[in-house]
């Protein structure tokens, strides 16, 4: 050691004059890192506010409501007079709404993201991952009327039958407000599948479609199952567009063309009325949501299964 | 034609026909955005005037105005800002360069991955639970804000991470050896050199918030609001206010989700000239993000 740091002048008089300049380094640097580590930790503060509101009043609920019946009930009715508690209703309004989604998304999200990680020019791709952006960032509400007072009116030119709420111009409409998702992510992911593979592929003679389909795409396949996954998640918590497409009536239907509420769409409605904080019907929104959130969490951990599984290692 | 021939033919022309296909896929998604806004300025155009950016919501759909909400939208960002921002960036800035490889800094990062996808409108729970009946905040902007920091934390903190990964460690290292200490080089190198990504991180990010409906349902937003939040100001002493944080709030979307949702069709008009203003207000906060990453690309050169 050279120079004695306790030998430097001190200048500053402050709290900390007495101490050494090195350990009031020290502790400055402490003292910052302390509270750098504090605001990485609210969002685990975040995590636990969730999963506990969520349990604590979905507590609340099973106390008074059995799980048999929230399970197996076959009407979601809670706040009629002739109350039922069957969440089924919800569920498989949102699993139909999700399914014509992806039916949308998959395929023009995975369409997209091959023609432009295998064919697109550089100044198409410029221009066009921009635009595809936007097409994310439009606000849901957005969505929604365009889901209300463009696409059902356009389907009711082809299906004169279909009522005016209904669940197929709703996951249409998601459909599309996830292909950028899909396709931004499983593009990332075809594009960072080395050269040498696709060079090898055309060595061999194959047609720049066949390697796009046969090499490129499994060998992405880790990356692509995530843009999937991504996908599903935005599907079954979307809210507005089924909120305002799709109907607030609970209806247990595997129907497309038929009106239904998610259980997204059911807690919105729950919270535009005047429900009184502690009552069940206060406590069902939490129940839904938590079954939400597990919802989201099955296909989440589906997607991480699957993507390990099909982890490519070059 | 030899058989061999015929089939690289065969191959080539599906090949084209692939190419084809997927062009006319990508089209028909930018169709799809070109019909949406179209359909909006169709219905709503008509309806935008100085009287509707300065008028309360009415019973009558044709005095009815959306300053409410504009001006909702803008404090609730205000707050939603100073939440997520600080904490966001000091997050990131702690796992990428302090943080210990250990089975604590794992659980935050997969915490975060994880909070990422977690829907909106369970934020809104949460927030109506805890925010709202047990911390007494109330159905007010300081809820809504809060709200929205939290939901777009996790956008905050990954877009500040990959901005920070993005400066080269040899940054690092010069500073260390010239005696800097670690949170004198970041602040000094790291963060300056990582401003580019950070603030287009932040933008997208807010402009996700001004767009969230869902959340703000939850906690209680009113559809309704005649009168303007008590001004942030005072005429005493220290002449700022914090009054308006505990008012009731609305915002944009809000506004528009009530109109969409009636029958009347004259409400449908506010319903798209609202959308052309909140998409207006989406569509310039992406445009600043994009415009910023490619000045700072341009500017540094590693």
């Amino acid at each position: 050691m050279g120079v004695n740091v306790a030998d430097m002048p001190v200048e500053k008089k402050d709290a900390l004059s007495g101490v050494s300049p090195r350990l009031r380094f020290r502790l400055k640097e402490r003292a910052i890192e302390s509270l750098l580590q504090l605001a990485a930790l609210t969002s685990v503060a975040i995590t636990l506010g969730i999963v506990g509101i969520l349990s604590y009043e979905s507590f609340q609920f099973f106390s008074q409501i059995s799980i048999i019946d929230f399970l197996t009930d076959r009407q979601w009715t809670p706040l009629f007079a002739d109350a039922h508690y069957g969440i089924l209703p919800l569920v498989t309004g949102t699993l139909v709404t999700t399914i014509v989604a992806l039916l949308v998304a998959i395929p023009m999200g995975s369409l997209i993201a091959i023609y432009l990680s295998e064919y697109a020019s550089r100044s198409v791709r410029e221009f066009v991952k921009p635009a595809l952006e936007l097409l994310s960032a439009v606000p849901t509400v957005v969505y929604g009327y365009f889901a209300l007072l463009f696409v059902t009116p356009a389907l009711q030119q082809l299906w004169p039958g279909l009522p005016g709420f209904n669940m197929l111009s709703a996951g249409l409409v998601i459909g599309m407000m996830i292909v950028p998702y899909v396709s931004s992510v499983s593009e990332d992911a075809m594009r960072a599948v080395p050269t040498h593979l696709r060079e090898g592929a055309f060595a061999l003679g194959a047609t720049r479609m066949q390697t796009a389909l046969r090499v490129v795409f499994p060998s992405a396949l880790s990356g692509i199952t995530a843009a999937y996954v991504l996908g599903v998640s935005r599907a079954i918590g979307e809210t507005m567009v089924v909120a305002i497409a799709a109907g607030m009536q609970p209806t247990l239907t595997l129907n497309p063309l038929e009106p239904a509420a998610t259980m997204t769409a059911y807690i919105v409605q729950v919270s535009l009325g005047d429900v009184p904080h502690g009552s069940v019907a206060y406590q069902t929104i939490f129940a839904t949501g938590l079954m939400l959130l597990l919802l989201t969490l099955l296909f989440n951990i589906a997607g991480h299964v699957l993507k390990k599984r099909y982890r490519q290692v070059y | 034609m030899t058989p061999i021939q015929q089939k690289i033919a065969r191959r080539k022309a599906l090949d084209r026909f692939f190419a084809f296909e997927g062009l006319m896929v990508m089209t028909a998604a930018l169709l799809v955005l070109l019909v949406l806004v179209g359909q909006l300025m169709f219905d709503g155009l008509s309806r935008l005037s100085w009287q509707f950016l300065t008028s309360f919501p009415s019973r009558f759909p044709a005095q009815a105005g959306i300053v409410s909400a504009w001006v909702g939208t803008i404090l609730v960002m205000l707050v939603t800002a100073m939440a997520a921002i600080p904490l966001g960036v000091g997050a990131a800035i702690y796992l990428e360069e302090y943080a210990p490889k250990n089975w604590a800094t794992e659980l935050i990062e997969i915490n975060i991955a994880n909070l990422a996808g977690v829907p909106s409108i369970v934020y809104g729970l949460m927030a109506l639970g805890l925010l709202v009946y047990q911390f007494r905040l109330g159905q007010s902007f300081l809820t809504a804000g809060l709200t929205l920091g939290m939901l777009i934390l996790p956008m905050v903190i990954i877009a500040t991470r990959e901005a920070i990964l993005a400066v080269p460690p040899y940054v690092r290292e010069a500073a260390y050896a010239l005696g800097a200490t670690k949170w004198q080089t970041v602040r000094d190198h790291v963060v300056p050199y990582s401003m580019g990504g950070m603030l287009t991180g932040m933008i997208l990010a807010l402009s996700r918030a001004v767009g969230e409906t869902a959340p703000l349902i939850t906690v209680g937003a009113l559809s309704f609001i005649a009168f303007l939040p008590h001004p942030p100001w005072q005429d005493n002493f220290p002449y700022v206010s914090f009054q308006w944080l505990f008012d009731p709030f609305t915002v944009m979307p809000i506004q528009m989700f009530n109109w969409v949702s009636r029958p009347q069709e004259e409400f449908h008009v506010n319903a798209a000239a609202a959308g052309l203003i909140l998409l207006a207000m989406t569509v310039v906060m992406n445009a600043v993000a994009i415009v910023i990453r490619a000045r700072f690309r341009k500017r540094i050169h590693w």
